[in-house]
């Protein structure tokens, strides 16, 4: 076991499913003599030749409509579009063809399509190219949405999706790719959609993803220190949701914070809130509440830009309330 | 082309005609609903293409897709019982008139957003070049989804990467209710494909065995490792955009003038020529002409007495698939539940709790 960065397990794991399947290929902008913007797929033109890594023209929508077309004639394409911001030219081929395909086909052709791209919030990249899109594509039944938070679930689940036969989208994070953390290439995953426990607590349930779960898990160590134990839940997946982890938390804890980068109105969080009330209203001591991005196109201003997203002491203020606790310490 | 090939064109015209025939009157009867693109003025171009391709080959339609569905082998009874929306459709009723697919036959499907086939098409295509196939990809569009973004990058893809894919234009003259002089800087659209350097060539839509040579030739040289080759057939559609729309848009005049030029009336014309009556033959004497002539009559080929055969066993399949169809029943919500989940059945997505 060794300790690596994010795009680095993201790149063995290509590497291992292109050498695995002759039916795989990645193609993308820059994926092959440039080795890919987050360098995902260094070395891998030279390894495979360019039809198994291939570098596109700037035609978002028609590269992902082609890896539709393959995926239809069985093979399986991992398209990487170079950030999320990018895939609105593409939602065409994601919403229209990949994930209606299957099903008005009467269920006559698989698409094992992935399709990978980094999302969020970055270090002043300006309004167009620091968005969060998460919620649009959860709204789409028919695709699936694995979100990655740590080097170990980059390399676990970006291998599993490109063995499943349904489209999934593999959201990274552009702040995430120099992350290290340690990578088990041998040790078994947990199933593509499962959520994780990443730090048992008694007194309240942090549900978060991708990039917010570093940030809760530091909030949760603040906490413990003012002997607040809040348990923090990875989803790892926002399509389909692992209900049944966050239930349990919920009904032991009896208190929900949510912990969401994108905007608040009708985000991620909004559809965790609605299913958990529903679920577990009765077992409920306070309202669950959200921490989420503002409903505002990010600001380029850095100070602002920080503002505009959830930070450590919007999760603690928003801890200690749901506990009434005072806020007086930070 | 030999007689049996002529006469396999004359049978899927008017199948083709037939069938769309059918199908507007069961949407005049209330049995099928939702949107219904016919095809009738068009037959020439799906039959001549279709009739050059391989069953090796894939073929990607749009949401005026019937005929296209029905002359690549797709039985007349799932077509049919597709547009009823039944569960014994050839989508199992999740797809309707406009997403007919068919795996075993390679029918890709068809698209209802314009400009879908494109991509469709160039993934299916870089997929058989990947493998080293001699397989084609026939894509077909009409004019109106030329102006769509996909259109100029996906040719300009299968171009760069010399994949196997005849573009088919049905160029029908309308985009729904706009006429091509009021949506096209460029009117003649094969001259388009030229931008990407890919063959092309515009042909009478409504001349079968041209639309089938051109076709045949095209398909020849994407097989040969050519790259991409794109026809524009001009063609006419007899009927409005959909049932929903009356076409009045257009003047009678043009109407009547394409309706002049039918297709199917066309073919007729083309046995008459080619098969003299016995009068004919009489006054010709015993040359080749006439033992060639002598040796098709032996066979039984088209007299009024043949064709009115060919009529009737066209008119009894239709009859046949409305039945099929109206007799058929309907899917279950637990069908298209197990239909969305199919493709993960293998697989676990979330661990169940203990």
């Amino acid at each position: 076991m060794s300790e690596i960065l994010y795009w680095q397990a993201l790149n063995q794991a290509l590497d291992a499913e292109l050498a695995a399947d002759d039916a795989v290929f990645t193609l993308g902008e820059d994926v092959g003599l440039y080795g890919g913007t987050y360098r995902v797929s260094e070395g891998l033109m030279a390894k495979y030749g360019e039809w198994r890594v291939r570098d596109t023209p700037i035609s978002e929508n028609s590269f992902t409509g082609l890896g539709v077309g393959a995926a239809m004639l069985g093979l399986r394409p991992v398209v990487e579009i170079m950030t999320i911001n990018f895939a609105l030219f593409a939602m065409d081929s994601l919403v229209n063809m990949a994930a209606k395909i299957p099903f008005m086909s009467g269920g006559q052709f698989p698409m094992p399509l992935t399709i990978r791209m980094p999302g969020g919030v970055a270090r002043q990249l300006g309004a167009q190219h620091s968005q969060r899109l998460e919620s649009m594509f959860m709204n789409v039944p028919g695709l699936r949405i694995a979100v990655p938070s740590t080097p170990q679930d980059a390399y676990w689940q970006l291998r599993q999706a490109i063995r499943s036969d349904d489209p999934v989208i593999v959201l990274e994070h552009e702040l995430l790719y120099f992350s290290k953390g340690e990578v088990d290439t041998h040790a078994s995953a947990p199933p593509l959609h499962q959520a994780l426990i990443r730090r048992p607590g008694r007194d309240l349930t942090c549900i978060s993803y991708s990039r917010m779960v570093p940030l809760a898990l530091e909030a949760a160590q603040a906490l413990h220190a003012e002997g607040v134990e809040m348990e923090v839940i990875d989803l790892r997946s926002l399509s389909p949701i692992d209900w049944a982890t966050c239930v349990e938390s919920v009904l032991r804890t009896h208190r929900c914070l949510i912990v969401e980068e994108d905007c608040r109105f009708a985000g991620v969080g909004a559809e965790l809130a609605a299913e958990l009330q529903e679920r577990c209203f009765y077992q409920l001591d306070a309202p669950i509440q959200r921490v989420a991005g503002l409903d505002l196109p990010t600001p380029f201003n850095a100070k602002l830009e920080a503002a505009s997203i959830p930070r450590q002491e919007d999760i603690l203020k928003a801890a200690r309330a749901l506990l009434n606790l005072p806020q007086g310490e930070s | 082309m030999d007689r049996s090939q002529m006469q396999g064109l004359l049978r899927d015209m008017l199948r083709a005609r037939a069938f769309e025939e059918a199908a507007a009157q069961g949407y005049a009867e209330g049995k099928i609903a939702g949107f219904l693109h016919l095809y009738p003025g068009e037959e020439a171009v799906a039959v001549g293409v279709l009739h050059a391709a391989e069953p090796g080959d894939y073929v990607v339609s749009t949401y005026r897709e019937h005929v296209h569905a029905l002359v690549r082998g797709i039985p007349a009874r799932q077509i049919m019982a597709e547009l009823y929306g039944k569960k014994t459709g050839i989508s199992g009723g999740m797809g309707g008139s406009m997403h007919l697919f068919d795996r075993e036959r390679r029918f890709l499907g068809g698209y209802a957003i314009v400009g879908e086939t494109f991509p469709i098409a160039l993934g299916a295509g870089y997929a058989v070049a990947y493998r080293r196939l001699p397989e084609a990809v026939i894509c077909f569009f009409g004019d109106g989804a030329v102006n769509q973004g996909t259109f100029h990058e996906s040719l300009n893809m299968a171009a760069l990467w010399k994949l196997p894919i005849l573009f088919v234009c049905e160029n029908n003259h309308y985009q729904i209710g706009t006429e091509i002089h009021r949506h096209s800087a460029i009117v003649d659209v094969y001259k388009r494909a030229c931008a990407y350097g890919i063959p092309a060539e515009q042909v009478d839509g409504m001349e079968v065995l041209a639309v089938h040579a051109a076709a045949q030739r095209a398909l020849e040289r994407v097989r040969s490792g050519d790259g991409p080759q794109f026809l524009e057939l001009t063609t006419y559609r007899f009927r409005g955009h959909s049932m929903a729309d009356p076409g009045s848009y257009r003047p009678e005049a043009e109407v009547k003038a394409y309706e002049a030029a039918d297709p199917i009336a066309a073919a007729l014309h083309e046995f008459q020529l080619r098969y003299p009556g016995a009068a004919d033959l009489a006054a010709a004497g015993n040359d080749c002409l006439q033992r060639f002539t002598d040796h098709c009559c032996q066979e039984g080929h088209l007299d009024e007495t043949a064709l009115a055969r060919l009529q009737a066993e066209v008119q009894a399949e239709i009859e046949d698939a409305r039945r099929f169809a109206e007799e058929s029943p309907e899917p279950s919500m637990e069908e298209a539940r197990a239909i969305l989940a199919r493709n993960h059945r293998l697989e676990t997505v979330v661990e169940a709790q203990a």
